[in-house]
């Protein structure tokens, strides 16, 4: 299993950091989005891989470490807060430029033609 | 009071709530007044913390109660407080120069305001590195929102960058916090401070690997050489009370690399003992020059204004790779001067490009200006300030600075350094100056009057930076102890 998760987190990493060096938008915010999966798995298994044990003490004979649990839950809120701001951006973005190129040098065109 | 430690987060959350509320939303006066007042209650308490916490031992305030090392914590000794300070302090400064117009040119510019002010004490006061993670994210969202205040395309496009740049920070922020986790098993940092010292050697890897993440993120705000390309652009580019203000979001970099690179990689950390210091070292230099560069190189007001801040930035990033206690603590009181006299340029160059028309900050000859003696005298201060003349205080922290490296065989690099970017920076002040002031064409431009909320903030800061020079010994003598409190505090937890 460990092998398993550790194949996934690599390639969802791999996956985020090709889309995060295209260079539109939208490629951009799957590549983020896809890295912050990996991140949030990989904080996930940081207490250690148990199968089988419940997260509340006594409920099982083995129990899992509680705080990846809590914490993968805040870094989830947050990646998900700040990847909608990052869409709202783009659209925005997108409007204001013409084009949705995260780096171009051409100049705007009014209204995206 | 033991209470006051976590009162400089909980106060600027309540006021941005209200601030967001019907009655106080609406009319721009009551908006204005109400931020007024409470960021001078916010620096009323900063003040009164400073100084119930200066010559005491470290007070560790506990979220909930429970014992640590478990459970989240506030940390408030000198060296957070002494942020704290320096950033509310530059937060009344700038609620203070917003109201001259800069609030009114997109929505919400004083709740974001309060909100960055409170993830900043916030990202200041914590004890447990998760939860500077937490704070660093109620930082960034705030500055994003402020980044965007008043639309425009350029703007747009640098936030964008801007964002998208963090956002890949914070990604391995989480990545070093998971790892350091599975590593030592706490997020108390006193206490991961302990633990590193009873790592196993095959261990060993993996932390230095999450340490080499951390430092990507922190080097990252702080604007590091090869990290620092955002920098420019988006400063350039923001709106000029929100650049001002950003002046110390390269100081939260600093700061938590002081605080987490001297906790957990500190003299007891065996093996992993002085981790970056040689990468912090050289890149602070490099950075240095790279930014003396920039100064040599500056075209507009804000663009001298940004390579200025960078150049801060390098200074105090070598200072700290020096790994010198008294070095570390002249960088201290070189970061409250550059933050205050950084904040000062962006605010100066915009009152100077509302007088000039169409050239606006641009370094060519321009009308004449209506208020030429004031806004003169202001910048040659200001210009005399940043240069580090004597008596103002960028003189005290740059002669502490040398003072100290001296007496290390390799610390003339950065005294050469030092000494070099000060005279890139006298040359470029002068010229900019006597084109602005003295070339000017005939023709007089009629102007809008300067604004007396603008103008007071400038005079607001550099008068406190006056305030470094005439309380000298006592800030010499605090910033001294802050640093040697930070190396104690690891002896501080059982």
């Amino acid at each position: 299993m460990e092998l398993f998760i550790a194949i996934s987190i690599g390639l969802l990493t791999g996956c985020g950091v090709l889309l995060l060096l295209r260079g539109r938008t939208f490629a951009v915010m799957l590549g983020l989005t896809m890295l912050s999966y990996a991140v949030n798995l990989f904080i996930f298994i940081s207490g250690g891989l148990t199968a089988g044990a419940g997260a509340v003490l006594g409920a099982s004979a083995q129990y899992a470490d509680p705080l990846p649990q809590a914490l993968v839950l805040t870094a989830i809120v947050i990646g998900f807060a700040m990847t909608a701001f990052l869409v709202v951006l783009a659209i925005r973005s997108r409007a204001e430029l013409g084009h949705d190129e995260v780096d171009s040098q051409r100049p705007a065109s009014r209204g995206g033609q | 009071m033991q209470h006051l430690v976590i009162l400089p987060i909980l106060m600027p959350t309540l006021f941005a709530v209200l601030l967001l509320l019907q009655p106080l939303s609406g009319a721009v006066r009551t908006r204005r007044w109400l931020s007024l007042f409470a960021m001078l209650v916010n620096f009323l308490v900063a003040s009164l913390l400073l100084w119930q916490q200066t010559n005491v031992p470290a007070q560790h305030y506990l979220l909930g109660n429970w014992a640590e090392p478990f459970g989240i914590l506030l940390v408030a000794d000198q060296l957070s407080v002494f942020f704290v300070w320096l950033t509310t302090l530059l937060s009344l400064a700038i609620a203070l120069h917003s109201c001259g117009g800069d609030d009114e040119k997109g929505s919400y510019f004083h709740p974001l305001l309060h909100f960055l002010l409170m993830g900043l004490n916030g990202a200041f006061l914590t004890g447990d590195l998760f939860n500077l993670f937490v704070f660093f994210e109620v930082l960034l969202i705030s500055s994003y929102g402020l980044m965007v205040h008043g639309g425009g395309k350029k703007r747009i496009q640098a936030a964008l960058h801007y964002v998208i740049l963090n956002l890949v920070g914070s990604a391995l922020f989480l990545l070093a916090l998971a790892l350091l986790y599975a590593m030592l098993g706490s997020l108390h940092m006193a206490d991961m401070a302990q633990r590193i010292t009873m790592l196993q050697p095959a261990q060993l890897l993996a932390v230095q690997a999450a340490a080499g993440l951390l430092l990507i993120v922190f080097g990252l705000k702080a604007a590091l050489l090869p990290l620092h390309f955002w920098l420019p652009a988006a400063y350039a580019h923001a709106n000029p009370s929100v650049a001002a203000m950003f002046a110390v979001m390269t100081k939260v970099g600093v700061y938590s690399l002081i605080r987490v690179f001297g906790l957990l990689f500190g003299a007891s950390a065996g093996a992993l003992s002085g981790y970056g210091e040689t990468l912090l070292w050289w890149g602070g230099l490099i950075t240095m020059l790279l930014a003396t560069v920039m100064v040599l190189a500056a075209v507009d007001l804000k663009r001298l204004a940004a390579a200025l801040v960078l150049l801060s930035a390098g200074t105090l990033l070598a200072a700290l790779g020096s790994g010198d206690a008294q070095v570390k603590a002249a960088a201290l009181l070189y970061a409250i001067h550059s933050s205050w006299i950084g904040a000062v340029w962006y605010l100066l160059s915009d009152q100077i490009a509302r007088q000039r028309g169409g050239v606006g900050d641009r370094l060519v000859p321009g009308p004449k200006m209506q208020h030429a003696p004031l806004l003169g005298w202001l910048f040659a201060l200001s210009a005399l300030v940043v240069i580090g003349m004597p008596p103002f205080s960028g003189f005290v922290a740059k002669l502490w600075l040398i003072q100290g490296l001296s007496t290390l065989e390799h610390g003339m690099v950065l005294v050469v350094m030092l000494l070099l970017s000060s005279l890139a920076v006298l040359v470029t002040m002068s010229r900019a100056g006597s084109v602005l002031f003295w070339r000017a064409l005939p023709h007089t431009k009629t102007a809008p009057a300067l604004n007396t909320a603008s103008l007071s903030a400038i005079v607001l800061l550099l008068v406190s930076g006056v305030g470094l020079v005439v309380f000298g010994q006592w800030w010499t003598q605090f910033c001294a102890d802050a640093i040697a409190q930070l190396q104690v505090a690891l002896g501080g937890l059982k």
